[in-house]
């Protein structure tokens, strides 16, 4: 635990030194939301009606943004190999890694949520389910992605390989995310789809990691 | 003691066989020497002996137990520095030092321990710079410091001395004959002259495999 606390904490500081990276993630979000009413049109109950989806959508390209460089930058530099060489299960370290993405890119996305919602002219039923979801939802696909950017190591224009493969394995959470806001705001019960993705995060828990692990396995060799 | 052995290994690079048939032996304090032209497989034999790629036949022991059985505390007893120096280069040399340490048991982490193990390579004063300001050789300094902060075991060194001085190299050569007097082993492929007393010498290509494949009789054919 502790050595899992020490990779996390290096890759936070990393990513603290190297700056821009979460700032950016959060700004492609808000920009991103903000683009809609330019093209859907001003009409506030079109807006207020796909809030949601929109925020759920932007939401999921802007996690998968940084997602290339969260083992790029070890595998180039070797620190990747080094890693897969200390005394630690290399799932473990995975998973100290996909924590980092989270705090870095999940964590402030959920912060910028609200914001975005009110910019949507969401209803304010669903403010508390949008956080809820959204709490449940990154860090899966934090964990999803992991196996993304692990098995584009060493493939040239990885970032667009990237978004191929994972971008499919977010629908079911999309599905889910969104549907748990639109019943929040139409008063009806979300506790099912919140349970669903709380069992998408418990499924991706253990399987994304032990996954990825392989996949940089089979680059490191 | 313990002793580390390979057995009967084969190598498969890329379809193609690097070697085939090796056995080595390694007792506590012992020496290897790996030599051979470009290509021959050293690189390939070390970071097998490390465990980052799986023999294709043949078995690693460590005192008769399987390498492969407990790969996670194979990985505790060894040090391996690859052609790569892993130094993050918005991190100070301090902090790339003490952070390869602290995955490992038994490493002291102090700065004052991290300074000495600098002082073994002679940059001591380079403690607060941040590694993008660092040499090539600078750099590979730090990466061998790392290996002096942990005690491990088993030290498998891929062409060390690349880019180092004569100065750094004397101190390398010093800091293995340290290890192995404490009953540690090493394990360094090298194209130089690098100072290993009563190191066995293996040539890797003594274990090429013996036949024309048809890459060769196809570029002859064009």
């Amino acid at each position: 635990m502790t050595r899992f606390m020490h990779i996390v904490r290096r890759d936070l500081y990393l990513a603290l030194r190297q700056g821009m990276d979460s700032a950016m993630v959060v700004m492609f979000f808000v920009l991103a939301v903000v683009l809609f009413p330019f093209g859907v049109g001003p009409e506030a109950n079109i807006l207020a009606r796909i809030a949601s989806g929109v925020i759920w959508v932007a939401a999921l390209l802007a996690s998968m943004l940084s997602l290339e460089r969260l083992f790029q930058t070890d595998f180039e530099d070797g620190s990747l190999e080094l890693l897969s060489l200390a005394p630690m299960t290399l799932e473990v370290i995975v998973l100290a890694k996909v924590t980092t993405h989270w705090l870095t890119t999940g964590l402030p996305l959920i912060a910028a949520a609200p914001l975005l919602a009110v910019l949507m002219n969401m209803n304010i039923d669903g403010f508390g389910t949008l956080i809820l979801a959204l709490a449940i939802g990154t860090p899966t696909l934090s964990l999803l992605g992991s196996v993304g950017a692990a098995l584009i190591l060493g493939s040239r224009r990885g970032g667009v390989l990237l978004s191929l493969l994972i971008l499919p394995l977010y629908i079911p959470l999309l599905i889910f995310g969104v549907s748990a806001v639109d019943s929040a705001i139409s008063g009806f019960a979300v506790r099912p789809q919140l349970m669903i993705m709380g069992g998408f995060l418990v499924a991706t828990l253990p399987l994304c990691p032990w996954a990825a692990s392989a996949a940089l396995r089979q680059a490191l060799e | 003691m313990a002793r580390f052995t390979g057995e009967n290994l084969t190598c498969i690079r890329g379809e193609r066989c690097v070697f085939t048939g090796l056995d080595f032996a390694i007792q506590p304090g012992g020496a290897l020497k790996l030599v051979g032209p470009n290509g021959s497989g050293k690189s390939s034999l070390l970071r097998l002996m490390a465990g980052l790629i799986p023999p294709a036949s043949g078995s690693l022991a460590w005192d008769d137990g399987a390498v492969s059985e407990d790969p996670e505390e194979h990985n505790g007893r060894l040090h391996y520095v690859g052609h790569l120096d892993a130094v993050k280069t918005v991190l100070t040399v301090a902090e790339n030092v003490r952070f390869w340490a602290g995955l490992r048991p038994g490493a002291d982490t102090a700065r004052s321990a991290v300074v000495a193990a600098l002082g073994v390579f002679g940059i001591a004063h380079l403690v607060d710079v941040p590694g993008r300001f660092l040499s090539a050789g600078q750099r590979r300094r730090v990466n061998l410091t790392r290996i002096v902060s942990a005690p491990a075991e088993l030290w498998l060194l891929d062409e060390p001395t690349t880019a180092l001085d004569a100065a750094a190299t004397a101190g390398l050569e010093q800091t293995m004959a340290r290890h192995r007097a404490g009953g540690g082993m090493v394990v360094v492929s090298t194209h130089t002259e690098v100072g290993l007393d009563g190191a066995e010498v293996l040539d890797l290509s003594d274990f090429a495999e013996n036949v024309h494949d048809e890459a060769d009789s196809m570029a002859v054919g064009l």
